[in-house]
């Protein structure tokens, strides 16, 4: 049944038309009064940036000049630029998803000892700053490095490793939540009817799981396609992404038109994966209920599956596992000196403040990145699962939803560099406010909050609100009532998404951070930059710093077993 | 022919299914009975191989089919909601059984067309199964299970997810499809009329164990005891006196335990029963009385329709042998 048929009340036409005709135009109203707020401050924060960055390309002199941008997109060099990105993005989707399959059912479907732990762990990756995870690889394949000898440092396969570790989780929750909650019986009906175990895989459960794999995958390739940092410290300048080369052409070329023609390109090839992620997301059905099937044991026949997991789990846990390592290696002995030398500047005055000044800067920044998306997530998250009363308001809901994930896949650098050239003169000059970094960070954390949030108020059964409004409830109590006992879990697990987001929040930041006020990764990245033992040993410090309380945050809200964290 | 010896599954410390022994032939349908959480489901996922045994064995024609798996058992499953796959469209949902045979397309089409034409479904190939009503889904589903002529189609209460109307059709119509197939089934169902609509053969369970098998008629007729009897639409059990006395008005030998239907009492003028009526309802096809007869208590009775009895009448009562089981039991029992 689709989901507009569900529960759709019908009632006879004529004498009540015009009543119902008020009444729907009231609750269209209603719900724009209420969308203002959340629009609004997308509208400032977002669309106006990186509509000002665009702008910036279009605009010469005052005047409209698209021959420019057209011009930029038929260059040699953009076209190499587009084509890596593509390629690349495209394999490590790939890559990610024939990885993670596996991965997805042993950690989702078998009763593996310490298989929560595992579950959680996979999430550290995801929500690790990209700097770190550069920083890690580097360490891992660079020259001396364990894996040095392959000769992969600064190589494209490099850039594709960093880009499965990332992704990799993202497709083992998302297709390992959908497939926790899938049915068992079709697959024994099939097998009643002589379906082998891999006819039953091939025929009924990949068809069942398509929505999933498919939207992971096009996230994923969201992902990578947008992926700033660890491009950015793996490829350096000779392979450039979309992504980096907005970034190398705004910083160092100031070839502004080129920067605002490649943003274009990537925002429209965004918005038609968006559509694509949105149209294969599978919309939770409130009258069922969620099973989640119990673990089944584990057999002799389940062995190919669990060494693929336990090969996938060995190699996301070596580049951490030699960044740590390289942390604690002094000259030609171990000690902590350079955990000892976060309180200084480092080398040559690398920087400006001490590491756990930056730190610090860190930790409050993403403080407030938080309660700013949770208070934008959850308003917008109640808006978009409220159940429609007639299709232009379904219409107007669906149209939220896509517009809030935006952010999701426009280029942090455009978001960033938006900030700077629009937000910088009356009523608007945020340049010199403490909160422009929590803002640009909390817009980033907003899709996360989002996506974590609707499938949860989206399941409860409309049905439940109609009954406690029917007692007496009004619209806040029926929230507290209904909503509230089934979404206060996945709020703090939202929340503590948000915040591990907005720790390691890169590319935005970058931009945006004064020199005097750095937040961790901005350091992590310069110290890497700066020549110097030393620097180097702070940076692999600090990362195992930054990742040890990424990894803490993730492991409270996975605690909170709210399975929609981290599944898109 | 399929052997059930001794079978036993237990799920952590309790047995659903209890050292349950059944023999079934060729063509015959038999139909496992008994209240929800009985163990019935788990007895027809065991004997599907979808459930491992910790007792006894399950066999075809002699051969243990321990150590077989589901797929090379040859026993079709109709789960209780048809279990379509909901990306695949009617046709080949039917043909899914051919198709893992790789059996050529041009044979696989023709024997489609049949089977749906079988089913009542002709022309309904190309639809999807979210299309369907929950009847025709159900045809659908039967229709994929006989597709391969299964040596043994296993049902798993096939009608009780429908509403009662086409719950009636449907029954009358797998029953001729089933014999016109000649297929071996194994039915498991809570409600009595289904059973009775489609099997032959009967076998009651209760709390994992088999209380009483046979031919359906027989086990109706003779319940071994009074939950049996209960469970099979008997609405009262009389003891001692009571028993005695109605036993005697119908001139049978005397007995511990009667099992009355709802219409074993008969409103009549000339029975030599008296009681005075309680309540009496008027359904569509007689008039309902729950009466209180001398020396035996409150008893259900009926009336034909259009007699005029109301609450406090007294009226004389028959008994129609045809409706009442004596229980094997003793006062003891």
């Amino acid at each position: 049944m689709s989901p507009g048929a569900r529960g759709r009340v019908h009632r006879p036409p004529g004498r009540h038309g015009r009543a119902r005709h008020g009444r729907a135009g009231r609750r269209v109203a209603g719900l724009l009064l209420l969308a203002a707020g959340p629009v609004l401050v997308l509208g400032v924060l977002f669309v106006l940036p990186v509509t000002g960055m665009i702008a910036e390309g279009f605009w010469v002199d005052g005047r409209f000049a698209p021959g420019a941008v057209l011009e930029v997109l038929s260059r040699p060099r953009v076209h190499r630029v587009a084509w890596f990105t593509v390629w690349t993005s495209g394999v490590a989707t790939l890559l990610a998803v024939v990885l993670g399959l596996p991965a997805a059912y042993a950690l989702h479907r078998l009763a593996l000892p310490g298989r929560s732990a595992v579950r959680a762990a996979l999430l550290v990756p995801f929500v690790l700053p990209t700097v770190v995870v550069g920083v890690a690889f580097r360490q891992l394949l660079g020259e001396g490095g364990p894996l040095g000898f392959l000769g992969l440092d600064g190589t494209p396969v490099a850039i594709l490793c960093g880009l499965v570790f990332f992704n990799v989780a993202v497709v083992v929750r998302t297709v390992g939540v959908a497939w926790e909650s899938l049915d068992s019986r079709p697959g024994q009906a099939a097998a009643a009817l002589g379906a082998s175990p891999w006819q039953v895989l091939r025929t009924v459960t990949l068809p069942a799981l398509r929505p999933a794999i498919v939207g992971a995958a096009s996230i994923v390739f969201l992902f990578c396609a947008t992926a700033f940092g660890i491009v950015l410290t793996l490829g350096g300048v000779r392979y450039a992404t979309v992504e980096t080369e907005i970034y190398l052409l705004t910083t160092t070329i100031f070839d502004l038109q080129a920067a605002a023609a490649l943003s274009v390109l990537q925002i429209v090839v965004v918005l038609v994966l968006l559509a694509v992620a949105a149209r294969l997301r599978a919309t939770p059905d409130p009258t069922a209920q969620r099973v989640v099937a119990p673990a089944r044991v584990v057999r002799r026949s389940d062995a190919p599956v669990v060494l693929a997991t336990v090969l996938v789990l060995a190699a996301m846990l070596l580049p951490i596992l030699t960044l740590v390592l390289g942390s604690l290696s002094v000259g030609d002995g171990w000690g902590l000196d350079n955990y000892r030398a976060l309180t200084t500047a480092g080398d040559d005055q690398a920087l400006l403040v001490p590491v756990t000044t930056a730190l610090a800067t860190s930790l409050r920044t993403a403080v407030d990145a938080t309660w700013m998306a949770l208070l934008v997530g959850v308003t917008v998250s109640v808006l978009v699962t409220r159940r429609s009363h007639s299709a232009a308001e379904r219409r107007l809901r669906s149209g939220l939803d896509g517009f809030f994930m935006l952010p999701l896949g426009v280029s942090a650098v455009t978001l960033g560099f938006g900030f700077l050239i629009t937000l910088d003169e009356p009523p608007l000059d945020l340049r010199d406010s403490p909160l422009l970094v929590p803002m640009a960070q909390a817009l980033v954390a907003l899709p996360l909050v989002v996506r974590t949030l609707t499938p949860v108020l989206g399941g409860v059964d409309d049905r439940q609100r109609q009954a406690a409004a029917s007692l007496g409830a009004s619209a806040w109590r029926t929230f507290v009532t209904v909503d509230l006992p089934v979404a206060w879990k996945p709020m703090l697990a939202a929340g503590g998404f948000a915040f591990a987001a907005s720790l390691g929040e890169f590319g935005a930041t970058s931009f945006l951070a004064r020199d005097t006020s750095p937040t961790l990764p901005v350091v992590i990245f310069r110290l890497i930059g700066h020549p110097g033992e030393m620097n180097y040993g702070m940076a692999l410090a600090a990362s195992v710093v930054l990742a040890t309380v990424t990894a803490l945050v993730m492991l409270a809200v996975e605690r909170l077993r709210v399975p929609g964290v981290g599944a898109f | 022919m399929l052997q059930l010896t001794d079978v036993t599954v237990r799920y952590g410390g309790t047995a659903a299914v209890d050292d349950v022994s059944l023999d079934l032939d060729p063509g015959h349908v038999l139909a496992v009975l008994g209240p929800s959480g009985c163990g019935k489901s788990t007895l027809l996922r065991a004997v599907a191989g979808l459930e491992p045994l910790d007792a006894g064995a399950v066999a075809w024609d002699g051969a243990d089919l321990a150590g077989v798996p589901t797929h090379k058992r040859g026993f079709a499953l109709m789960f209780q909601d048809g279990q379509l796959f909901g990306h695949l469209t009617v046709a080949r949902n039917v043909a899914y059984a051919l198709r893992l045979r790789r059996m050529p397309s041009a044979r696989v089409a023709a024997r489609v067309a049949e089977l749906l034409e079988l089913v009542g479904l002709a022309g309904y190939g190309d639809r999807l199964p979210g299309t369907l009503s929950g009847g025709e889904r159900q045809r659908v589903a039967l229709a994929r299970a006989l597709a391969v002529e299964p040596r043994l189609i296993l049902l798993d209460e096939p009608l009780s997810a429908l509403d009662a109307t086409l719950r009636e059709r449907l029954a009358g119509d797998l029953r001729s499809i089933l014999r016109a197939a000649g297929t071996t089934a194994l039915l498991v169902t809570h409600d009595h009329e289904e059973a009775f609509a489609l099997a032959d053969r009967l076998a009651v369970m209760r709390h994992g164990r088999v209380v009483q098998s046979g031919e359906i008629d027989e086990v109706w007729r003779a319940p071994v005891d009074e939950e049996t009897a209960l469970f099979l639409g008997y609405a009262r059990v009389l003891r001692g006196d009571a028993a005695a006395r109605v036993l005697s008005e119908a001139a049978l030998p005397v007995a511990h335990a009667v099992a009355l239907r709802r219409s074993a009492l008969v409103v009549d003028p000339a029975g030599g029963l008296r009681a005075r009526v309680e309540s009496a309802r008027v359904t569509p096809e007689q008039v309902r009385l729950v009466v209180v007869a001398d020396g035996v208590g409150p008893v259900d009775a009926v009336a034909p329709l259009g007699s005029r009895v109301s609450p406090g009448d007294a009226v004389g009562l028959r008994v129609d042998v045809t409706r009442l089981a004596v229980l094997p039991i003793t006062a003891g029992g």
